[in-house]
């Protein structure tokens, strides 16, 4: 005890703080040479950016009776992408949750799938369905469903898993079959969080489901590709701000459902 | 609402009613005839692709091949996240509502700066900074520094309504300025999570840089739009398996991290 610690190498000279400092170097130079990072080209153009926000400060509003239509059908593509989305993502959450299926395999197999699915960005699946089933907004619908079923599935499976065994043993004892405990032991622990996150899951797919139509799956995002090729910067604004409104309202709404669920 | 509603038995009544004409609505406004007939057999050349994927492309050192681009897709989110971390840290303390008495006027107006630099679309972001420093990675770079604040802000600012204050009033009675209240307590409780959260960021980000290349803005995306338009299946399903695998790996590095910072 009378000696003063002794510090290894590591520590006096803090060398993992170092290694980590350098790689972080590293990574930072690395990536300003790969993207072609340029100051002096921001500097000097970087006017134009803000002439294109200025033309964005006089929004033309005469063009919002235009995007009523537009931001009415986005929002029907939430609704229904989120809903089939859900639908399909119910029976997943289950068979992914170690507490309804005790086999490791099948959960870790299915939650693999649900990982990959989730890598998978919204603009690249609209892409993709645009492909698919055509310009329009089924495609939007179609991204929006296997969008939100990728989210779904893995906060529902998460629930389930954190729900109280004690009515699920006693439906056991008793003789329930598999579908009578998730009926009647865990759906009534879980539903509340699941609106919940049907909501939350909603409110994200209405702010997705706005640039979608960038790529042709419908919605207001059409107008907003149109407005943007046709370098109507005025109109661009009007939609930006029309987005603003009706994704403030929607959360507004959804928080208010979630307050209420608690 | 509960005013309204004098009794409570035909609350689930009118929640039915309700939900029913959502869905009534919804419904009505997509036209799910519009499906192209050869949806089906578009579907299976990607799944074709997918399983038959052009390995060709992975290197072909052209610097336009698979593992040149994914660098560059990920040097733009790092990159990219990055600079709006720096940025973002006085958008948090703006928005930030920290001690009782602070003004609410000011933490109020910095959330709905950052609300609204959320909801700017980031692909119309991508596009404004493709016309100031032409198209390429460093516009993808610019797009995300800024669009990130709107996130990064707010999950920092609330970082700092959460923290522990008794460092900075331990300094604070032994006599220490705002600075250095500042640097040796505030800064030193906030930065782990801090760190954690830019890396949850960081994860994002990579999952939209892969995507801004759609409208020009560098990285993996501009290559996978025009295969996706020429219907080169193979090499859409090489770019995909590109993505996932890229995806899931700054996933997984990152929630090491991320454990180990917190």
């Amino acid at each position: 005890m009378n000696e003063i610690p002794k510090r290894t190498i590591v520590q006096r000279f803090h060398l993992v703080f170092v290694f980590w400092l350098v790689v972080f170097l590293i990574c930072l130079i690395g990536s300003s040479i790969i993207t072609g990072v340029n100051l002096d080209l921001l500097v000097s153009n970087i006017s134009q950016f803000f002439e294109l926000l200025k033309q964005m400060v006089n929004p033309d509003w005469g063009y919002s009776r235009y995007i009523i239509q537009p931001l009415l059908e986005t929002i029907q593509m939430a609704v229904i992408g989120t809903s089939l989305g859900t639908l399909i993502a119910l029976p997943f959450s289950f068979i992914a949750a170690r507490t309804v299926i005790k086999n490791k395999y099948v959960t870790s197999v299915i939650r693999f799938f649900l990982n990959l699915m989730r890598t998978l960005p919204d603009l690249l699946l609209a892409a993709l369905f645009v492909a698919i089933v055509g310009i329009g907004p089924v495609a939007g619908v179609a991204t929006l469903t296997v969008f939100s079923f990728a989210m779904i599935s893995k906060l529902f499976y998460e629930t389930i898993e954190t729900i109280d065994f004690g009515p699920i043993d006693a439906l056991t004892t008793s003789g329930a079959n598999k579908m009578q405990v998730i009926v009647f032991a865990i759906v009534p622990q879980v539903i509340n969080q699941f609106i919940s996150y049907f909501l939350y899951t909603f409110e994200i797919n209405v702010r997705a489901s706005t640039i979608l139509g960038y790529l042709g799956a419908g919605g207001i995002g059409v107008f907003l590709q149109r407005s943007l090729s046709s370098f109507r910067y005025d109109q661009t604004a009007v939609i930006i701000i029309a987005i603003f409104v009706v994704v403030l309202i929607i959360d507004t709404l959804s928080n208010v459902l979630r307050e209420k669920l608690r | 609402m509960k005013k309204i509603i004098k009794n409570p038995k035909y609350n689930w009544l009118i929640w039915g009613v309700i939900i029913i004409a959502i869905y009534v609505w919804s419904f009505s406004g997509i036209e799910f005839s519009g499906i192209k007939d050869s949806a089906g057999e578009v579907t299976n050349s990607i799944f074709g692709g997918l399983f038959n994927p052009d390995w060709a492309y992975t290197y072909d050192g052209s610097g336009e091949d698979l593992v040149n681009l994914i660098i560059q897709t990920l040097a733009i989110a790092f990159l990219g996240t990055f600079i709006s971390a720096i940025l973002s840290v006085p958008f948090a303390f703006w928005a930030a509502h920290i001690k009782k008495n602070s003004s609410k006027f000011r933490s109020q107006t910095g959330k709905i700066v950052l609300t609204i630099i959320r909801t700017f679309p980031e692909i119309v972001l991508a596009i404004m900074f493709i016309k100031a420093v032409g198209p390429g990675a460093f516009a993808g770079v610019l797009a995300l520094s800024i669009h990130s604040i709107g996130m990064l802000g707010k999950l920092f600012s609330e970082a700092l309504e959460n923290a522990d204050y008794g460092p900075s009033e331990a300094i604070t009675s032994a006599g220490g300025n705002h600075s250095q209240v500042l640097f040796f307590a505030t800064l030193p409780t906030v930065l782990p999570e801090f760190l954690s959260l830019t890396l949850y960021r960081f994860e994002i980000a990579v999952r939209s840089a892969s995507i801004l290349g759609m409208v020009g803005a560098g990285g993996i995306g501009t290559p996978l739009i025009f295969a996706i338009q020429t219907r080169s299946w193979s090499r859409v399903g090489i770019i995909l398996i590109g993505i996932i695998v890229m995806v899931t790996a700054i996933d997984f590095i990152s929630g090491i991290l991320r454990k180990k910072l917190v």
